[in-house]
């Protein structure tokens, strides 16, 4: 996914294109920033970059170039606290508190004296890849960390640099503790916010020059520190884009045409729903009609109560880069469009020759596999709160996973240069790839059309049900799977062609001279050591507007690829977890987190067996290496009432070096309900070109009672840094589904379990 | 119309049908309660009256007149619901937070009327939605403050 949403996403940013490579600057000397982040007098304000805006009008400044330089900044108050502009916005996933732990383990400063928050727009922040800034493809914390950590190494420097000319020693005589600088000859102490002062007026130190410190020191990088948000959000004091509020502000709430592409006809009963109560205008936007009142409940009824004759979609589009919904698009027909599809593909992973291995194996075993639409289902509607300023300037509020490409996005709207767009991203009430920017999935084009209208900030928020009508979705796929077994029942050859389109090129358009590896990933990168692999797709342009949805393309991939090799196991008379453990012989990273996850389970056993309690139960096995990590999962399973109950799920990760531990444990969990949800329950169905769920009542989400125990593991392998958000995810549907064959003896080809109906 | 929210007399100008949830978050300004759905379908709504849990969305506002009504905003103004508060610091319960003003409001509901709950109280108690699922997370904290092993 990295290389692809880099690619997408880069053409959209704000990225200056003639950056020097200059030597980092002290900000606070020109007096940049103090004002706009409301630093306190003295405080040391240090900033390896500049903001975007200006930094090429300043005549001494050295424009940043991302990725070369710490784009972030750091703040230390007289009352020795810190704050710190984070470039990942945090939606839940413990980023702000993993960016403090790594800032403050080498600035010695502890992370619970720091106070969190986003960074505003600009090019200091695009520190993903040096190119872009997205909070997404779990990259947060391993493409950033060597960046923070200098970040923390060169204020430390500066800081012990102040106390040297303060006390007349030299600056190797001094050595800190944790918010204060000490020199053990005389036995003095002086807190880092009494420095900050001087600090700021010093050089900041040659990014090579700094020394960071010993990973076998670390105090709090490696340590289950406590997360920093978690007393706000307990206490209902997190704000969340949809409690903002700025003076002066309206409502407004929208009814969105039944069907994408179409577009406002005649109203019939305007006059009467602007005399409704509280109405104070009724206004036509491209694809929906919306209500502007001083309460959003009062725009919200009003809106409801409008009787639009909806136009079919004519040859302009009423929006840039959308699809026209068709009137009879249903999913089920689609489905079985994509297993029935023609033609053996594109090639996404080759090796070996499997058209001779299938034609003298032993014996040949296919199937197709489906995976289903999905709906984010992130706890907090969308909203959006546009303001015009006087200045000429135009603040945008809105939840989102990469500000620069929504500000380019809204300058190209309204004609605004970029540096004139404040984009503000406030804390996520979930995210899980909806926050990206989907055309005609985000309220913040109605936001800004309806203040211009009015001549006042609005606020714009979705209800559940138009949420639902416009979240883009996770694609589906049917997967037609051949396996070739030997006369030892092992595999010898796997082709899976997929029948699909990625999210990456539902979003950005299709290449048929490029593969979309969001589309196959999971399908592709499995390290088992099966000789002749074909791995392909086949592109089926979708009605729907698609998205990356937790994990993207592992998903559902992993689900197809693991629950089929289960099938090939059976065809083979193999155990499964002992087909994997052959299979990955040679592979001891793979082979450990196999075994591990196996002693933690209590040792393997497949099953079906009578529990303690009576039921009958079975366990899956199901493996993953998605974003740079891999993983390896158990699930346990019996059959209540048709029903499947998840009692566990075993899951052990690698990611290779971590920073929060109980950060990671809080993910697996979380991905392992969204992992249950998935194969479960969840399914985003259309008919007649309308989705038939409009909230949570026909598209639930994971209730407490079917929550499994979750048992996770963290196995650091020292290898590259991995993902941690995503990579719990893709290996439990597939575990789940093993087991439910193992017990039914029915294979499960398809998601989710709710339409199977087992007996007890 | 005057209401009783967390020991404060209000008087609203709402209309008797507007929800609950809409005169706390737009006309008095207290942002803490949630909208999740509007349909009494996730919770992320909870608030109390009369220490009972309602999901405000789908509460008519004529229903709690002179009625005492709790929202999270108070909720360390009452000894039980201070100590879930700390239960949910302890065991790191929020991700990204959405759902847990509803998540506490529910679980200091429950152990008002009930500090002993048992499993099956929990698992009937605590309902709502969270699409982070921090179902485990939550679960240990309350049973941790019914005195269980957990
Ligand atoms: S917002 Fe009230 S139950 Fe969801
Ligand atoms: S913590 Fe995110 S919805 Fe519950």
């Amino acid at each position: 996914m990295n290389d692809i949403i880099r690619d997408l996403q880069v053409d959209n940013l704000q990225v200056d294109k003639d950056l020097p490579t200059g030597a980092p600057v002290n900000l606070s000397r020109r007096g940049l920033l103090v004002g706009s982040m409301g630093a306190a007098a003295g405080a040391l304000v240090l900033g390896f970059g500049l903001p975007v805006r200006g930094a090429r009008a300043q005549d001494a400044a050295k424009a940043v170039a991302p990725g070369t330089r710490v784009p972030a900044f750091l703040e230390i108050r007289p009352d020795n606290t810190a704050r710190f502009l984070s470039p990942f916005v945090e939606g839940g996933q413990g980023v702000f508190t993993a960016m403090v732990q790594i800032v403050g383990e080498e600035l010695d400063m502890d992370p619970k004296s720091f106070i969190v928050e986003n960074a505003p727009t600009g090019s200091d922040y695009l520190v993903v890849f040096g190119k872009m800034r997205i909070t997404g493809g779990s990259m947060s914390v391993r493409t950033s960390y060597d960046t923070m950590r200098k970040l923390g190494a060169s204020a430390r420097a500066m800081l012990l640099e102040a106390a040297a000319t303060r006390l007349g020693v030299a600056a190797d005589k001094l050595a800190t503790e944790p918010g204060y600088v000490v020199h053990a000859a005389s036995g003095q102490r002086i807190a880092y916010g009494d420095l900050a002062g001087d600090a700021m007026s010093l050089p900041v130190p040659a990014a090579d020059s700094v020394t960071l410190r010993d990973p076998k020191q670390f105090r709090w990088i490696g340590k289950p520190v406590e997360r920093l948000d978690v007393l706000d959000k307990s206490i209902g004091k997190a704000v969340y884009a949809i409690d903002l509020k700025v003076d002066g502000m309206l409502h407004a709430a929208v009814q969105h045409a039944p069907r994408l592409g179409m577009s406002v006809g005649a109203v019939r009963n305007e006059a009467s729903v602007r005399a409704m109560k509280g109405v104070i205008s009724v206004h036509h936007l491209p694809g929906a009609v919306a209500v502007v009142s001083e309460r959003w409940w009062h725009a919200k009824r009003a809106v409801e109560a409008l009787q639009v004759d909806w136009a079919e979609a004519g040859a302009k589009p009423v929006m840039d880069g959308i699809r026209v919904m068709p009137a009879n698009f249903s999913t089920a027909d689609f489905a079985e469009r994509l297993a029935n599809e023609p033609g053996d593909g594109k090639d996404a992973e080759k090796e070996g020759d499997a058209a001779a291995a299938f034609a003298s194996a032993k014996t040949v075993v296919t199937a197709t596999y489906h995976s289903q639409y999905l709906h984010h289902a992130q706890l907090e509607p969308p909203s959006t709160i546009a303001r015009f300023n006087a200045d000429g300037t135009l603040d945008v509020w809105m939840p989102n996973q990469a500000p620069e490409q929504f500000q380019a996005d809204i300058a190209k709207r309204t004609g605004l240069d970029a540096s004139k767009v404040n984009v503000h991203s406030p804390m996520l009430g979930g995210f899980f790839g909806r926050h990206f920017l989907y055309q005609a999935a985000n309220p913040y084009p109605q936001a800004i059309q309806l203040a211009k209208e009015t001549g006042r900030p609005v606020k714009v928020i979705w209800t559940r049900e138009e949420e639902f009508l416009r979240d883009p979705m996770r694609p589906m796929a049917a997967v037609r799977f051949k396996g070739g077994l030997d006369a030892n029942g092992m595999p010898v050859a796997l082709e899976a062609i997929s029948i699909c389109e990625g999210p990456t090129e539902g979003i950005a358009g299709h290449n048929k001279d490029k593969l979309d590896e969001t589309a196959v990933e999971g399908l592709t990168g499995k390290s088992y050591a099966i000789p002749n692999r074909r791995i392909a797709q086949i592109y089926v342009e979708n009605p729907t507007m698609l998205a990356y949805w937790r994990s993207v393309g592992n998903s559902m991939n992993d689900f197809l690829y693991e629950s089929f090799l289960d099938e090939l196991a059976d065809k083979g008379g193999k155990d499964p977890y002992e087909l994997r453990m052959q299979l990955l012989k040679d592979n001891p990273r793979l082979s450990t987190l196999l075994k591990t996850v196996g002693e933690m389970s209590g040792g393997w056993k497949r099953g079906p067996f009578t529990a303690e309690d009576g039921t009958r139960r079975a366990r899956g096995i199901a493996m993953a290496s998605p974003f740079g990590s891999h993983t390896a999962a158990i699930a346990e399973v019996s059959i209540k009432a048709g029903e499947v109950v998840v009692h566990d799920v075993w899951e052990a990760i690698d990611p290779g070096s971590i920073v929060n531990p109980a950060i990671i444990e809080a993910q697996i969990n979380s991905a392992s309900a969204l992992g249950v949800s998935q194969v479960l329950i969840e399914e985003a169905v259309y008919k007649n070109g309308m989705p038939v769920a409009r909230n949570y009542d026909l598209y639930p989400i994971l209730p407490p009672s079917r929550m499994p125990r979750v048992h996770a593991r963290i196995i650091e392998s020292g290898e590259k840094m991995g993902g941690i958000g995503e990579p719990g995810l893709p290996a439990v549907p597939p575990a789940v589904a093993n087991a439910v064959s193992t017990l039914t003896g029915e294979r499960v080809r398809r998601m989710p379990l709710s339409q199977y109906t087992f007996n007890s | 119309m005057k209401l009783e929210i967390n020991g404060q007399p209000y008087e609203v100008e709402s209309d008797g049908d507007t929800p609950l949830l809409w005169v706390i978050r737009d006309e008095l300004g207290m942002t803490g309660t949630k909208y999740g759905c509007g349909l009494a379908q996730c919770g992320a709504c909870s608030v109390m009256v009369d220490g009972e849990i309602v999901r405000s969305c789908v509460t008519p506002l004529d229903s709690v007149a002179n009625r005492s009504i709790t929202t999270i905003e108070a909720i360390q103004n009452d000894a039980i619901g201070r100590k879930v508060v700390a239960a949910w610091v302890q065991h790191q319960v929020p991700q990204c937070g959405y759902c847990q003003s509803g998540q506490v409001m529910a679980a200091t509901a429950l152990l008002k009327q009930n500090d002993k709950p048992t499993e099956d109280d929990i698992a009937a108690a605590m309902v709502n939605l969270c699409r982070c699922g921090t179902y485990n997370a939550i679960k240990a904290a309350v049973q941790d403050l019914s005195g269980q092993k957990v």
